[in-house]
């Protein structure tokens, strides 16, 4: 692989932990406008798959973008900064949340369109592979999205065309909407979609699938380097489903905190630890506790290195929050820049 | 200088367009659509079968597919093929190809063709006869290019093809192909968001575009044998947009007359006339007349369409109502 250990992905899943945290506490203090998405649940996921990738590897991300570039390595300060929607941030003002993106670490734009991702993520595939690439493996493309995206029309017809042409794509659908009670082999409970289990749909298109539980690193790592693996070796499509459960401050499109605040690594080695009603997912789904249970349960990781890690994740974040809201608006004479008149 | 059949002209660019670079890539390659003139691009096929692909039926996935390539530095040309199909893909080229460089704050960009015959066409109907430059243009983030004759689909597929750094709507008529018109292509190329005057004429400015160049033209020729004489100008493309050479010509005339295949409501002619009248009235002599395809979905027979599409005839009667006091 590239030489990334289990404590630089520890330390980034923290890291995106700790910043949708000081996002949620920034947007409720009005630093901002707007709705927001946050990666919540789900940063086993984002860094297991995205820490595997080459410099020269692209991804797409969504609205939920935040855990995917910071795994990727972009600078939490750009990110917050672009985020206030103040200057000096990845876009300068223009993009937001919304459409974080970060070309010079390969995320070259941005869609917030559900489905609106598939064609672009298809396509760069498609230049990837009309490039001359040196020997050692294909170049790829990691197109991550939602379960909301098997709903639009957008997918199957990617689908069809990474098919034909033989794209190096891998489709990472992050389903974060069916409770691990529901997770049966072959039933699939949603009620806007009546396609079934999303990798017999995509297997139709003769793309080879799999599905994984994303709430713990190892096993996405695991599971997303065979995939990857496949996908370098012969450059044709593969779909991959990793599966969450939503956190209990998760709502639609203005996240809160959950109902015991942040994130604890204390709690997760507590000898009684709560689990009635909400506090239930802490130790059934949050992945940051799954992982670090396995970490130390492997001896890979002591408890007090995992505090180290976590503190300097609060002090990385603590660090871009004081420069993003301390950095002033665009200058509004920059309005015209970028744009054809 | 020489003439060129309008469809060799066109060929004669996409083939030494892809000679010089080896990134244009043609994702469908339909540019006589369903004339006899297709037949004139099938050797792009047979001469770099690597680089010319036939996409499947996908208008929404393969114009996102072509924007996501040019995002890795390929400058592909994706062909809608008609003009009225890029509804299908609308999304992914007015929320996603046009916002590609803003969004990124200049990080990125897609330097994609989109590639399209559009306009009434004998018996296309209702959904394959639009006009869509005006939704475009209304579209930040677009080049919207409109060839007219010979020489400018040379230039302006060439500029697309090779020079523009963003998302370019190419949009041709099916109309022009068999046309005939002046063609050099060693000539200087006119620079792009530089309107081509094609006559001058002290009596009246009419500004036409795309398949209304020619009728334009038809009808200076009826107006000068009145002794009317008139300065055509073709913008050739309407993002970037040239005003100074229209607002020039109406310096001399003070009379405007804009001639454009799109609908009349928010149609091209329209924003012409809005610009001209928002910040040079003091130029004009008379109301500016437009001359367009009324409000109505195109019929099939066509007794109906020839009704409404706008002829030689009613540019010439446009310019006659321009010059009364």
């Amino acid at each position: 692989m590239n030489g990334i250990c289990l404590s630089d992905n520890v330390y980034r899943m923290l890291l995106i932990r700790r910043f949708e945290e000081e996002l949620i506490r920034l947007h409720e203090a009005g630093e901002f406008p707007g709705h927001y998405h946050v990666y919540i649940g789900q940063e086993a996921t984002g860094v297991g798959i995205v820490s595997q990738l080459r410099d020269d590897d692209v991804i797409f991300t969504t609205h939920r973008n935040h855990g995917h570039l910071l795994a990727r390595g972009s600078d939490p300060t750009a990110l917050l900064t672009e985020i206030l929607g103040r200057a000096g941030g990845v876009s300068n003002g223009r993009s937001g949340t919304l459409h974080l993106s970060d070309p010079d670490r390969g995320v070259p734009v941005t869609s917030a369109m559900v489905g609106g991702s598939l064609p672009l993520a298809t396509g760069s595939a498609f230049g990837l592979s009309r490039k001359e690439r040196s020997g050692d493996g294909r170049a790829v493309v990691v197109c991550s999205f939602g379960d909301g995206v098997f709903e639009e029309g957008a997918i199957y017809e990617a689908l069809n065309i990474a098919s034909l042409w033989d794209l190096p794509i891998v489709y990472v659908c992050e389903n974060n909407s069916v409770p691990p009670s529901e997770w049966t082999q072959g039933e699939y409970p949603s009620s806007s979609f009546s396609g079934g289990s999303f990798v017999d749909v995509v297997r139709a298109f003769g793309i080879e699938g799999s599905r994984c539980d994303g709430r713990r690193l190892d096993v996405v790592e695991r599971v997303f380097a065979g995939v990857l693996g496949q996908v370098r070796v012969d450059g044709r499509p593969r779909f991959l489903e990793v599966r969450t459960e939503r956190w209990p401050g998760s709502r639609p499109m203005f996240p809160t905190l959950a109902p015991w605040g942040v994130f604890e690594v204390d709690e997760v080695f507590s000898e009684d630890p709560q689990t009635e009603g909400d506090h239930g997912w802490k130790l059934r789904s949050d992945p940051l506790a799954l992982t670090m249970i396995e970490a130390t349960r492997t001896g890979s990781l002591s408890r007090s290195e995992l505090k180290r890690l976590d503190e300097d994740a609060k002090e990385a974040v603590k660090t871009a929050s004081v420069a993003a809201r301390s950095a002033p608006m665009p200058d509004v004479n920059t309005l015209f820049e970028h744009i054809r008149a | 200088m020489s003439q060129s059949l309008y469809a060799m002209a066109k060929h004669a660019a996409l083939e030494n367009s892809m000679a010089e670079s080896t990134d244009v890539y043609l994702l469908g390659w339909l540019f006589g659509g369903i004339t006899e003139h297709q037949s004139v691009f099938s050797s792009l096929q047979q001469k770099y079968p690597d680089r010319v692909w036939n996409p499947p039926s996908s208008e929404l996935g393969m114009a996102g597919v072509a924007v996501g390539a040019a995002l890795q530095g390929l400058r592909p040309v994706f062909d809608v093929i008609t003009a009225s199909f890029s509804f299908q893909a609308f999304a992914q080229i007015v929320n996603e190809a046009a916002n590609v460089r803003y969004m990124s704050a200049g990080r990125s960009s897609a330097p994609v063709t989109f590639h399209m015959l559009g306009g009434i066409r004998a018996a296309g109907g209702a959904q394959h006869s639009q006009r869509l430059e005006s939704m475009f243009w209304n579209t930040p983030g677009l080049e919207v290019l409109l060839p007219g004759t010979p020489q400018d689909v040379y230039e302006l597929a060439r500029y697309a093809l090779l020079e523009s750094e963003d998302p370019t709507v190419f949009i041709d008529h099916p109309l022009l192909l068999g046309t005939w018109g002046e063609f050099d292509p060693h000539r200087e190329p006119l620079q792009i968001g530089k309107a081509r005057v094609l006559r001058e004429g002290g009596d009246a400015t009419v500004v036409a575009t795309s398949i209304m160049v020619l009728r334009t033209l038809e009808a200076a020729e009826r107006l000068a044998q009145k002794g009317i004489e008139i300065t055509v100008i073709d913008p050739r493309s309407v993002v970037p947009f040239d005003l100074d050479t229209i607002v020039e010509s109406l310096g001399r005339t003070g009379r405007l007359v804009v001639a454009d295949e799109t609908n009349m409501s928010c149609g091209v002619a329209g924003e012409i006339i809005a610009r001209v009248v928002t910040e040079h009235m003091h130029l004009m002599k008379a109301p500016p007349v437009r001359v367009t395809t009324p409000d109505v979905p195109v019929p099939y027979s066509p007794a109906l369409e020839a009704a409404l599409t706008p002829s030689a005839t009613e540019v010439q009667q446009a310019v006659e109502t321009a010059l009364r006091e």
